[in-house]
């Protein structure tokens, strides 16, 4: 009899291309309405003291357990004091919010970097620092800087306490698809910009709700070269933006940043992730929304000069003029950012005195940034008038710089060097600028009252913010290296 | 959840560009462990002069010291994700923001408080503007079932707002309870991720 050669199957659909982003909610989807609502699973769940209270309280009042404790993880970072526990500077408010989030993970077995433990930092820092972060993940906490960790090509966004307590009981959160963008930067960086100036420059191109329904996906050689500091910088501000997320595709360098993390897989269950991450990238053909292109050579280091993250200018401009504004709406926020910042137009960036400094943050409070700060602070002086702090993102950010003698190069010239957490970035705990006081800051926002009421913030890098503080005015770092 | 079916009430106009969460509430009102009483920090630093004076803001005018609805400038609620600013209108009695265009997480933080948020073209905005000007003789009636805005002029809108949504807010629906009648599906889910990436079931 003779063996009949097997029907030819149809030929195969060509696979959709898809984007990064596709790919990790196409991965996530638990149940989709005929609507296109989804419900989405959470791999990742990070959890700090000002955002949770109430979402653990909901569990209480309803009899609802946490479904993933071992998928969670709680740190309190954002009112905790830079100071040491005698100095006691931690009010009555904060000091029950961080001993209610003791109580609520310790009553639903969520894991906890304490306040004794050395891994404890900003919520953002911790979480790549540890291995929490992977690439393909989806990772949500009630903040909207966790668009930091899409430097891992994770999907990972903030949001509010509702949604904590929604992914507490169930994993999952309810959503539809963001639209995607692309973002990409070709061409080396010159001298003295850094990856916080090139976010800078991009949400001065987009404005700040150009992002808004969007997930923006960063590429182009520039992303490509920078390290995985620089590129959690650059996700760091997608909010900023108004995107919902950013991502960057996950390669080598990243694969690098985590080997050997405590929390990445080992063995062979690495070599299993390995297998699957580096199919994440978008495909060659993948749609995207939109597109923004910008050349590397072309960013110069950044400062903002208003009360908007949008509001960013080349250091060597000046404070510009609402008679130019572009529209209406525009001409009046400038002229209320102005009046706010106590600024002229035609000043010019670098004759504008400040009278703090603030190194740290999510945004710019890793080894790198500090690293970059102490570059420029060595063997000289923080400017008389002019007080300056450096606040390390994490334990382990401070030990390592402590190892690296960093720490002195500070002292020495004249700034502090604080305990880690979020500090002055918004001002929660006792750092927060006095009414008119102006501040050189590394943060994220440079909104009315985020450092402290009536303070006026200038966002700059880490060897901007430096550079300041040695010159006493906003400065130009290029004059100092 | 309170149901959203139909508002009818004074609306303040509040037409600044890019108001962030920081100005809504801000950061010194964070610290509670309660959702409840933040209408006392709702845009306190533009309601308060540093020494404990008022300043005369939009809300605190007898003409809107009532306002159910706040017709806002662009990009509404940009920055952080604290639900303390929908908490806090919503202490104050707001229930509905009409804007062009909101920031994304506090969008979503609206619905799951039982606020409308209501996106509308800059044509619409100009007019609802200028109806909310006219102060507390001015009542707007929002009808979320037929998805209208009537003036106090009696002329409608129509706005678009998604299905889904419209339906949790109008019936009151609790979305955890929703998401749990889909144990099922998250239990098959996690059953195979467990086994195609089990790295995602071993940490933290």
């Amino acid at each position: 009899m003779a063996v009949r050669k097997k029907a030819a199957m149809p030929p195969a659909e060509p696979p959709v291309p898809r984007t990064l982003f596709e790919k990790i909610w196409d991965s996530h989807v638990v149940h989709r309405q005929d609507d296109g609502t989804c419900v989405i699973y959470v791999d990742r769940h990070l959890v700090h003291e000002v955002t949770s209270p109430q979402a653990f309280e909901g569990l209480r009042m309803a009899g609802r357990p946490v479904r993933r404790p071992d998928a969670t993880v709680a740190v309190a970072d954002h009112n905790t004091s830079t100071l040491p526990v005698s100095a006691g500077d931690v009010d009555e408010e904060s000091r029950i919010q961080i001993e209610t989030l003791e109580k609520n993970v310790a009553d639903f077995h969520v894991p906890y970097f304490g306040m004794d433990d050395p891994r404890r930092g900003i919520v953002h820092v911790i979480g790549p620092e540890q291995g929490l972060t992977l690439p393909g993940m989806t990772i949500v906490c009630g903040d909207s800087h966790t668009s930091t960790h899409g430097a891992f090509g994770a999907l990972a966004f903030g949001i509010g306490t509702s949604e904590v307590e929604h992914v507490l009981a169930t994993q999952t959160l309810i959503q539809k698809p963001a639209k995607n963008m692309r973002v990409a930067v070709e061409g080396s960086l010159p001298i003295g910009v850094t990856a916080k100036d090139v976010i800078l420059a991009i949400i001065g191109r987009l404005g700040t709700a150009g992002g808004t329904g969007y997930v923006i996906e960063y590429a182009g050689r520039t992303i490509r070269e920078m390290t995985m500091e620089g590129r959690m910088t650059v996700c760091n501000m997608s909010i900023e933006a108004g995107a919902r997320a950013g991502l960057i595709a996950p390669d080598e360098t990243t694969f690098k940043y985590l080997d050997g993390r405590p929390y990445a897989p080992k063995g062979g269950a690495w070599d299993l992730a390995l297998g699957q991450w580096r199919r994440l990238p978008s495909d060659k053909s993948a749609h995207f929304d939109m597109q923004l292109d910008l050349n590397a050579s072309d960013i110069p280091p950044m400062v903002t000069w208003g009360t908007s993250p949008q509001d960013a200018l080349p250091i060597t401009d000046v404070i510009p003029d609402p008679a130019n504004a572009p529209d209406e709406n525009r001409r009046e926020a400038w002229a209320r950012s102005l009046a706010y910042m106590g600024l002229t137009p035609g000043t010019k960036l670098v004759d504008v005195p400040i009278d703090r400094v603030f190194i740290g943050s999510c945004t710019n409070g890793r080894i790198e940034d500090l690293r970059a700060a102490a570059e420029i602070a060595k063997g000289r002086k923080v400017a008389a008038g002019v007080s300056a702090m450096v606040v390390p993102g994490s334990g382990l950010v401070k030990a390592e710089a402590e190892k690296e003698g960093l720490d002195r190069i500070f002292l020495e010239a004249g700034f502090e060097w604080r305990i880690q957490g979020c500090s002055m970035c918004l001002a929660m705990n006792a750092d927060r600028l006095e009414p008119g006081q102006r501040c050189a800051s590394t943060s994220n926002r440079n909104f009315e009252g985020r450092q402290g009421r009536a303070g006026r913030t200038h966002l700059v890098s880490p060897a901007m913010a430096a550079a300041a503080a040695i010159k006493g005015t906003l400065a130009d770092v290029r004059d100092y290296q | 959840m309170e149901k959203f079916t139909t508002l009818s009430g004074v609306a303040a106009p509040l037409p600044m560009v890019n108001v962030d969460t920081d100005m809504i509430i801000p950061k010194q009102f964070l610290k509670t462990i309660k959702r409840t009483g933040l209408k006392e920090g709702l845009f306190y630093e533009m309601r308060w002069t540093p020494d404990g004076q008022k300043k005369d803001f939009i809300l605190d005018q007898p003409a809107y010291q009532n306002a159910k609805i706040l017709v806002a400038g662009p990009n509404f609620g940009c920055g952080s994700s604290r639900e303390h600013a929908p908490w806090a209108l919503l202490d104050f009695g707001i229930r509905c923001i009409i804007s062009e265009d909101f920031a994304d997480i506090f969008y979503n933080n609206c619905f799951k408080n039982g606020i409308l948020p209501i996106k509308v073209s800059k044509e619409i905005i100009a007019k609802l503007m200028d109806d909310a000007s006219r102060g507390s003789n001015a009542i707007i009636e929002i009808d979320l079932d037929k998805q209208e805005i009537k003036g106090p002029d009696g002329g409608t809108v129509h706005f678009e707002v998604d299905a889904f949504r419209k339906k949790c807010l109008m019936e009151g629906l609790d979305d955890i309870g929703l998401t749990m009648e889909k144990k099922t599906d998250i239990d098959s889910f996690e059953a195979r991720q467990k086994d195609s990436q089990p790295w995602l079931h071993t940490a933290s």
